[in-house]
């Protein structure tokens, strides 16, 4: 008899466990990170035939792992899928585990058009995480446009575009621009520029915006010179003797790729070392990356301008580089395009669950005003205009190859890809 | 019998079963999108075609057909882009009714030099003029000179490298690393559509005849065996009393005539023309088509291009890290196991065996096989 009770309490007690867990559970799966793919039947989360199934999704990534380009655009396709790896540990979309179709642009223009095309209508993937440069996105505009796909892009840009079928998670040239001017202007003192860079549309636009903001907006500033190099452009020396007579305060340089290397390196030659900052160099195309190639003691001193930089210290960017290097290895840098393209994923996924759906039009209608509060970068936001609202910050190149951040706007900087004044 | 002088049974078999595999076999097979693709790979047929005529019958490699290739689809989108930019599609430019990318480099009015592509006719007489008239000058400053082989093939790949260094400098102009894009509508007619481009690919493949036809004519005319006596001699030609520069240049012109109109193909399939199509790297791809498929055969020239593209295109979706590998193993074999290309595969492996199998005892058909084979 008296063995019965404490038995009988005990499998009272296990019950009441077992019940208690069941709550837990079932408690567990109505909160709004794991949604369930019950709840969202195929056939009324996706009208228009994509590849969506009772489990998973799929997508496509379109970026260049071979070519000229594979070095750059690496570093995209690393941040992507260790997003996707995130998204799925968490449960996937909508309950839906996301798969991915990988095609290689192979840094050639109509190959990336080719493939984007692949993807939408034989694959008929969800959304696209692709593209770097802006010939490999003007190149498939027209693809993604005629197909309604919907594309997140991650580079900084020169804007001028505003497609309804493309996120620009990196920056358009105002927001990485004109902050950067002020800044080296209130708190350098600057007066002077002389603007430089790699002959296609991104520094021309982006100079151009440059010289505006400057002639019209800065008091008492002037350029004393604005010159273009081609692609791959190795011999800088003309252009470091201007600079030597005509003495500017500041070098604006927006030279791309292997022309970095030469760059630095013949400007510390001839005399003009960064650190020194006579003239002071402030670029918006030189990203850790890129510093990797350069080599941080060449270019130890110089200031970057853009959004992101590796050596940001909140604790969204601690968890993201250390999950970044558990993922790829612990040598390896993350710029600022690397960071927008974790932000693809990210986004899409939040703009879906808005709209309870995959279609290309709900996703559209949906991702204005979508936020994101664990973005590396901080807080972000997009813009009814389809880029991100945010902060621009400056950084000084360090010889281990990091950026120290040395300022960052107060408040979210307002994409403009259209400026008025600038044009 | 006429036929037969210009065409052998054989090869009119040859030609009856490429039409098969354009006109039937492939539309029957592949759904739009593909043939769109293989559409694609077709406008580089035009080139390949017009590399077997100038490297296999006339002994002149040119490691630059990428240019006439890039002229030809330059003029037909620069007639198309022209279409594109109406003043209601670019309102939003500082100067509505100009191409984009010239608003971008704060160009104010269209050059003088784009007016002549506001009409069709003269942009499609550009399509063959331009390149033809570049080849010209190329092939008269060359042959005349008569410089050959190796160092004119150098030459012509200086000429790729100095056009794509042009057009990437000049983007105001050209539209420079992005080329022009957007393209949408031809007289009206968006070609953008799957029926659009199930139409091109058929219009592709009718042209792509018409050229096969007239290199089959010239390489069975005099100037054909005069091209091969060349290729093997050509101081004994020379001595002969003919003017071998002449005939070089025209050889060179009719490629460069051929690569021009593919070029225009492929901006109307692909929907965009870029300084990608023009450099060194696509010249000399231009090339392998060629060597793969078989120099000496104009037929073997569009397989080539089919089979190497297509490899392209499956390898990289299959392995998009490690394609590269793939195609250059493919190469590879095909140069150390078949130095005549397929074409060579066909009539020195395959034919025979077939021609034994089916060959009636008594009859009198059986020809030599390596009569379109001769060493180099």
């Amino acid at each position: 008899m008296s063995d019965e009770t404490p038995k009988k309490r005990s499998t009272g007690l296990s019950r009441r466990e077992v019940l208690a867990g069941g709550t837990a559970l079932s408690a567990a799966l109505f909160l709004p990170k794991n949604l369930k793919a019950a709840d969202f039947p195929t056939a009324e989360i996706n009208t228009t035939g994509l590849a969506v199934t009772d489990d998973t999704v799929t997508i496509g990534i379109l970026h260049s792992v071979t070519g000229t380009m594979a070095i750059s655009e690496t570093g995209s396709v690393q941040a992507e899928k260790l997003a996707i790896d995130q998204i799925n540990a968490q449960g996937g979309i909508l309950g839906r585990k996301i798969e991915y179709i990988q095609e290689d642009g192979a840094s050639d223009w109509p190959t990336f058009a080719e493939k984007a095309r692949k993807l939408l209508v034989n694959d008929k993937v969800a959304s696209v995480m692709g593209c770097w440069t802006s010939a490999s996105r003007k190149a498939v505009l027209p693809v993604f446009e005629q197909h309604n796909g919907f594309l997140y892009y991650p580079t900084f840009y020169e804007g001028l575009e505003e497609s309804p079928n493309v996120i620009y998670t990196g920056q358009e040239a105002t927001q990485q621009i004109i902050a950067g001017l002020d800044w080296v202007n209130q708190t350098k003192g600057a007066k002077s520029f002389y603007l430089l860079g790699s002959d296609y549309i991104w520094p021309r636009t982006s100079n151009k915006i440059a010289r505006k903001h400057i002639e019209n907006f800065m008091e008492g500033c002037k350029v004393v010179g604005e010159e273009y190099y081609p692609l791959g452009h190795t011999q800088f020396n003309s252009v470091i003797n201007k600079i030597r007579l005509r003495k500017p305060d500041v070098i604006y340089a927006i030279v791309v790729g292997g022309s970095n290397v030469a760059f630095y390196k013949q400007l510390i030659a001839a005399g003009i070392d960064p650190a020194a900052e006579k003239p002071i160099v402030l670029t918006i195309s030189v990203t850790e990356d890129e510093i990797r190639g350069i080599g941080g003691e060449n270019i130890e001193g110089a200031y970057a301008c853009m959004k992101y930089f590796q050596s940001l210290e909140n604790e969204n960017n601690l968890k993201f580089v250390e999950e970044f290097k558990k993922m790829w290895g612990d040598d390896i840098v993350i710029g600022d395009v690397t960071q927008a393209a974790y932000l693809g994923p990210w986004l899409w996924k939040a703009a879906v669950e808005k709209a309870g759906s995959f279609d290309v039009d709900k996703v559209r209608e949906a991702s204005p005003g979508i936020e994101m509060t664990t973005a590396p970068e901080g807080y972000v936001k997009v813009h009814e205009n389809h880029h991100l609202w945010s902060k621009t910050r400056v950084g000084r190149a360090q010889a281990d190859g990091q950026y120290e951040v040395v300022f960052e706007t107060a408040e979210l900087v307002e994409p403009d890809p259209f400026p008025e004044g600038y044009q | 019998m006429t036929r037969s002088s210009f065409m052998s049974r054989k090869e009119l078999i040859g030609f009856l079963i490429l039409a098969a595999v354009i006109f039937l076999l492939l539309p029957a097979m592949l759904d739009s999108f593909r043939l769109n693709l293989f559409g694609k790979y077709l406008t580089y047929a035009f080139v390949a075609v017009g590399l077997a005529l100038c490297w296999g019958a006339g002994g002149i490699l040119s490691l630059g057909q990428g240019v006439f290739f890039g002229l030809g689809g330059y003029c037909m989108a620069m007639f198309l882009k022209l279409e594109a930019s109406t003043p209601e599609n670019t309102a939003i430019q500082s100067t509505p009714g100009i191409p984009d990318f010239m608003d971008w480099n704060q160009l104010t009015e269209l050059p003088v030099w784009w007016q002549p592509f506001y009409s069709l006719p003269l942009a499609l007489l550009a399509v063959v003029a331009v390149p033809v008239l570049f080849a010209f000058i190329i092939g008269f400053a060359m042959f005349t000179r008569r410089v050959g082989g190796v160092y004119f093939a150098i030459i012509t790949q200086a000429f790729a490298a100095i056009l794509t260094i042009l057009i990437i400098g000049q983007q105001g102009y050209t539209g420079g690393v992005n080329g022009i894009t957007d393209l949408r509508t031809l007289l009206g007619w968006d070609i953008r559509t799957d029926e659009a481009k199930t139409t091109l690919y058929f219009v592709n493949g009718v042209l792509l005849f018409a050229v096969l036809l007239i290199a089959q004519y010239v390489r069975k005319s005099k100037l054909g065996r005069l091209l091969i006596a060349m290729r093997d001699q050509e101081d004994r030609v020379r001595f002969s009393g003919y003017n071998v520069a002449n005939f070089k240049i025209f050889i060179f012109c009719l490629g460069a005539a051929f690569a021009g109109i593919g070029g225009a193909m492929f901006t109307l399939q692909v929907g965009f023309m870029s300084p990608t199509l023009v450099g060194i790297v696509p010249s000399i791809e231009m090339v392998i088509f060629c060597a793969v498929g078989g120099r000496l055969s104009i037929l073997g020239a569009v397989y080539g291009a089919l089979l190497v593209n297509w490899a392209k295109t499956s390898f990289s979706e299959a392995f998009p890290e490690l394609w590269l590998l793939g195609l250059g193993g493919l190469f590879i074999a095909v140069v150390m196991f078949f130095p005549n290309g397929l074409a060579g595969l066909w009539s020195e492996k395959i034919e025979p065996r077939l021609m034994k199998r089916f060959q009636r005892p008594g009859t009198d058909t059986l020809k030599p096989v390596a009569e379109r084979a001769p060493a180099e």
